[in-house]
């Protein structure tokens, strides 16, 4: 039984050790507040981890279990099957990963879990790095990027991982990040309705790590959905629909401006990101077209 | 491999388990972390609640009646991002002990 030393807002409690303009917060309180008290969390380690607590101490006043990088959706998975096998059909269980955890560490499982259509939420809040460890780069960092691990910028683009998911026929995926809440949670509200295995991609943007003044965050986000670095769309039934357009595809220059991580970005690096990101858009248009 | 040793917890004794389990729900006091903090310009104030939406913190209560805001000081980080989201520029961030 959880003992209670603080009264929480939700199933959050106010006091988290997150970074000053970290929005994971957000993200778990919208979560767990239309998931509602029936649900299972299962965290890998990162900074969703200081949810699940360290010791004796806990942040949500939801079960969880804190697993290893490489395991979370198999243990969302199994928990899943363990429910089943008792007759249970009302618990959820939800996985809130980060992008290492996800699209680099735990995509196996990961895909294991969406082939067989475990009855399991995952949620991927994508900081684009390794942020909890020291901005390593991971698979998510985008083209151009500076981290610990590409300090003169990422060479290569990073994985699309709504992609990856809908090539596994999954029965709801979609992306969605925090500067669009009413967006956010109206996926979450569609994800809860569906069963079977579900993802969510969530943008969270990192000040640590993308080098940005605390409070831009949601500006940041903003921008990102406005440029097309990051795209908000629905896979549903093998249906893909897309958000508005983006007002200004492709042009990037603002968004680099913002952030000290594309500090040494050359002109050139940024002609091939816009062009990578209006391709991408295109691709994805031709899909939603179908 | 070492084994991993039963570990009691405060709760009842056919309850223990393996390994560290959270039973206690605490909150740190984010607040001393703030070097500038929000205050409100009342009268541009909407009441709208797009800062209390987008505060990490959750410590801004919006009463439609009276006070417009109400910060929780125990919590607010001071990061700014409801500063920065306000439609109206109602809030602004000014350093930690100056005005009232």
């Amino acid at each position: 039984m959880l003992t209670y030393n603080t009264q929480p807002k939700g199933s959050v409690s106010q006091g988290i050790n997150t970074c000053q303009g970290c929005m994971i917060d957000v993200i778990f309180r919208n979560v767990l507040e239309i998931m509602g008290e029936d649900t299972v969390l299962v965290i890998p380690p990162g900074c969703s981890a200081q949810f699940s607590g360290c010791g004796p101490e806990a942040s949500v006043t939801v079960p969880g279990i804190q697993g290893n990088l490489e395991n979370s959706a198999a243990i969302a998975a199994g928990i899943a099957a363990g429910f089943k096998y008792q007759g249970n059909d009302h618990t959820q269980v939800v996985a809130i990963a980060g992008d290492g955890a996800t699209v680099d560490i735990g995509l196996q499982s990961l895909s294991g879990a969406m082939e067989r259509n475990d009855n399991i939420l995952y949620i991927c809040y994508d900081n684009e790095a390794y942020m909890n460890t020291g901005i390593q780069g991971s698979s998510s960092t985008p083209l151009a990027a500076s981290t610990t691990t590409t300090p003169a910028g990422k060479p290569v683009n990073s994985k699309d991982l709504m992609q990856i998911v809908m090539a596994h026929h999954v029965p709801y995926a979609a992306s969605a990040s925090i500067a669009n809440l009413p967006d956010l949670r109206k996926k979450v509200k569609k994800a809860k309705e569906i069963k079977g295995c579900r993802v969510l991609h969530i943008m969270s943007p990192c000040p640590t790590g993308w080098g940005y003044k605390m409070s831009k965050t949601v500006e940041v986000a903003r921008e990102a959905i406005q440029n097309g670095a990051w795209v908000l769309m629905e896979y549903e039934d093998g249906k893909v629909k897309l958000g508005k357009k983006p007002s200004q595809l492709g042009d990037v220059e603002k968004y680099f401006s913002m952030q000290k991580r594309f500090k040494g970005v050359t002109p050139e690096e940024k002609d091939e990101v816009g062009r990578h990101l209006i391709e991408r858009y295109e691709y994805l248009e031709k899909l939603a077209a179908l | 491999m070492e084994k991993q040793q039963n570990m009691p917890t405060n709760t009842p004794a056919k309850r223990r388990v393996l390994g560290p389990c959270s039973h206690i729900l605490v909150a740190a006091n984010t607040g001393s972390w703030r070097m500038e903090r929000p205050q409100v310009d009342e009268e541009a104030c909407i009441r709208c609640g797009i800062c209390s939406k987008y505060c990490p913190t959750a410590c801004i209560t919006v009463n439609k009646e009276g006070c417009p805001l109400e910060f929780d000081w125990h919590y607010c980080k001071g990061c700014g991002i409801c500063a920065n989201e306000c439609p109206r520029q109602a809030l602004s961030m000014i350093p930690e002990g100056s005005g009232e």
